[in-house]
């Protein structure tokens, strides 16, 4: 008799504990939990898993080696196509991809593979194992513009196939969105910094403080002797929102909010010298992840109340459920159906208020969602000192100004083929550059697509 | 990298330091900036680049002590390094001939004006300089801006030396006398560049800040140095510095400013009593 087990769920950190500090919050599997998980796999001979994974993960199999205890294998066949596991076992939207591909996933019961993943990452950076081995040095140079999940993939790709590879960072601190913008309590910067660790020690060399188009130049880096460049800088430039008041103090854009507080530290002032202006009453703008992560992080500084005003009804935000719940167990409300119409300010010129319109719902729009289109005359307001807008991202021009020559869309973000590459020859692009806000899991798919097409043409070529 | 290899102190509060930096030294232009942190638990702070030389690979900073940050920097000494240097940022200000220029320069600002006469007058305008301090004693580089511009107006609030009172009155006396003046590029405290965009204004003569908000990380990502410029939100990290004063709103630049005051009067009080006790 084979013994079922239900699906497990991890353990998470007590929420009292929680709201006061930027800890992790999900605690992942335990090594019993693991096996009971791995054991609960059809080790299906069709994957759809796998289908459902940018990365091409081999998921079957590194299930199935765990099943049979050997994670360190687990760890070398995830290492085979992913380079940063301890990261998208935490990050990916799994319920979206793998998991939601995954033939128990009819049952509701889908196989935690996230956190399976997750389990043999951590086991690998904390025993120190070797994850893959790099082919001898080709002869090849590429520099890897960002260091966010786009270029990182890339560099530990190439890095395998025996390339040399530059990362050039505009930060003083590797890592991109996954170091300012993903908060500690989801994604521990300690786990960052191992995981890009592992790919220095592999060979894969990084320059921080360096911004492209500005340090150096793209033809610049090409007359360094590089044979081709890939542009994974990001969308950056956030949206902020054009109705009066928007540059009152206290209104923040969750760029600047999540960079302060996660980057900076600033949630450690005056340890670290960069302030938060932290009021008591936060009124978030948006219903992203983005904005689930700045209700968050406004939790842990210690103000009375946090609120998420959401344009649409809360079972349409785009942010990950799981996160949302998380949200709401520490005490963050959500008001749907509005739009912010105007912030109020007091004599200092701090925002005080938020006045808001009301929005009901209509036909479906290009999205597959109902249009929220605000009532006349429904306009009310709500108090709130820390306002944070997470309404979205537009294309950074800090680099695409510096190279004219380069095809852009028209909302500015890189134009790029299904291979990654755009309209300059060498140059290959990935990530929220070409696609704008997107997801750490779509930005690795893009790396992969890239590197693979990289190795193609400077490799493929001569043979 | 970052190594400090010359370090001057100009006047009371105010210091220049020559850093070890190839790649910015290559490539800056007049008008941009470097994104500064002193040490790993630093903020990050934006300073005009003021020179710098591509072959011995350095550029120079010239900085007001106000703050915490400031303070650190003016305690590194030569052979010390500071930890994060990026740049140059920033759009280059644009040099090109408008016949006759003044460039005007309030307090620590008179050292930003200083690569923009230069160029300015490499392209064969007509430079004069007019700049400011407090007092005396708070007046730099007076003699390097002579050395550049065809003339050099110098003033003083308290009067102890040159013309009594703000470069904008001095910039008006001249303007009233009857000097031709076509284009006018102005550094300093928020309410010297407005004074000076409103003398210039009635005169309708072209006028160009630099704009100095808070910024984080300096290339566009973060959103803080947002400044309204005729209407319209703009990044001063990507779309500035440098802005048309008669289009750019002063009052919320300043206001923004000091967003976080009590922040950093808390910040420079902590860091003195440690430093006392310590």
């Amino acid at each position: 008799m084979v013994e079922v087990f239900a699906r497990e769920t991890p353990q998470l950190l007590p929420l009292e504990e929680r709201i006061r500090t930027f800890k992790e919050v999900n605690l992942g599997f335990t090594e019993e939990q693991v096996k009971r998980e791995a054991s609960r796999c059809l080790q299906c001979t069709k994957a759809y898993c796998m289908a459902g994974c940018p990365a091409n993960v081999k998921i079957p199999n590194f299930i199935n080696a765990i099943r049979r205890g050997d994670y360190k294998r687990a760890i070398e066949i995830i290492c085979e196509t992913n380079s940063l596991p301890a990261v998208t076992g935490r990050v990916c939207q799994v319920e979206m991809q793998c998991e939601k591909a995954c033939v128990l996933n009819r049952k509701g019961m889908p196989i935690s593979i996230g956190l399976l993943e997750r389990f043999v990452a951590d086991l690998a950076l904390k025993r120190g194992w070797k994850r893959f081995e790099c082919k001898a040095f080709n002869g090849k140079r590429v520099a890897v513009v960002g260091s966010g999940p786009a270029g990182l993939t890339v560099a530990g790709d190439l890095i395998k196939l025996g390339y040399e590879v530059t990362v050039f960072e505009a930060l003083h601190k590797p890592g991109g969105v996954l170091v300012y913008g993903i908060p500690d309590f989801r994604l521990p910067k300690d786990i960052v910094e191992k995981e890009i660790k592992t790919l220095e020690d592999s060979g894969v060399k990084i320059y921080t403080n360096f911004c492209i188009g500005k340090s150096l130049t793209l033809k610049e880096i090409f007359d360094e002797g590089y044979d081709a460049i890939f542009l994974g800088i990001g969308a950056g430039a956030p949206v902020v929102l054009d109705v009066p008041g928007v540059n009152l103090d206290g209104i923040y854009t969750a760029n600047e909010f999540l960079v302060r507080n996660v980057l900076m530290k600033a949630h450690l002032f005056p340890k670290y010298d960069t302030p938060i202006d932290v009021g008591k009453r936060v009124v978030v703008i948006g219903g992203g992840n983005t904005a689930v992560d700045s209700a968050r992080v406004a939790v842990r500084l210690g103000v009375e109340e946090v609120k998420i005003a959401y344009r649409r009804g809360e079972e349409d935000m785009p942010a990950r459920k799981e996160e949302v719940l998380r949200a709401k167990e520490e005490g963050v409300k959500i008001i749907p159906l509005v739009n912010p119409v105007r912030f109020v300010g007091d004599e200092n010129n701090h925002v005080v208020k938020v006045e808001f319109v009301k929005n009901q719902l209509t036909y479906m729009d290009q999205s597959g969602r109902p249009m929220p289109v605000p009532i006349e005359g429904s306009n009310f307001l709500v108090d709130g000192d820390l306002i944070i807008l997470a309404i979205g991202q537009k294309a950074n021009r800090v680099f695409t100004q510096t190279v004219p020559e380069l095809k852009l869309d028209k909302d500015g973000y890189i134009l790029v083929d299904y291979e990654a590459k755009t309209s300059l020859e060498n140059v290959w692009a990935g990530g929220d550059i070409i696609r704008g806000s997107a997801t750490v899991i779509q930005a690795i798919g893009d790396g992969k697509r890239a590197a693979v097409s990289i190795d193609k043409n400077l490799i493929g070529k001569q043979i | 990298m970052y190594t400090i290899v010359d370090k001057v102190q100009l006047t009371e509060g105010i210091f220049k330091i020559v850093i070890n930096a190839p790649l910015i030294a290559r490539n800056w232009k007049p008008g941009q900036f470097v994104m500064v942190m002193v040490n790993e638990s630093g903020e990050r702070i934006p300073l005009t680049i003021v020179d710098g030389d591509a072959t011995s690979g350095t550029i120079s900073l010239i900085f007001q002590v106000v703050g915490k940050t400031t303070t650190l920097l003016s305690l590194k000494n030569v052979g010390e390094k500071i930890f994060s240097v990026t740049g140059p940022l920033g759009r280059p200000s644009e040099i090109s001939k408008f016949g006759n220029v003044a460039v005007v320069g309030g307090g620590v600002g008179v050292a930003e004006i200083l690569p923009q006469a230069k160029a300015l007058k490499d392209l064969g305008n007509h430079v004069i300089g007019i700049v400011g301090a407090r007092s005396s004693n708070k007046l730099i580089l007076v003699k390097e801006l002579e050395s550049i511009c065809d003339k050099v107006y110098v003033c003083t609030d308290d009067g102890s030396f040159g013309y009594k009172g703000f470069v904008s009155e001095l910039l008006s006396k001249i303007l009233r006398e009857g000097q031709i003046i076509d284009y006018v590029y102005a550094v300093g405290p928020v309410a010297m560049m407005k004074a000076v965009s409103e003398v210039t204004r009635a005169y309708k003569i072209r006028t160009v800040v630099s704009a100095n908000p808070i910024m984080v990380d300096g290339t566009g990502m973060c959103g803080a140095c947002r400044v309204l410029v005729g209407g319209e939100i703009k990044f001063a990290c990507v779309d500035g510095p440098d802005f048309d004063a008669h289009q750019l709103d002063f009052q919320t630049l300043e206001s923004r400013l000091k967003a976080y005051r009590k922040y950093e009067m808390k910040a420079l009080e902590d860091f003195r009593r440690c430093r006392c006790n310590g």
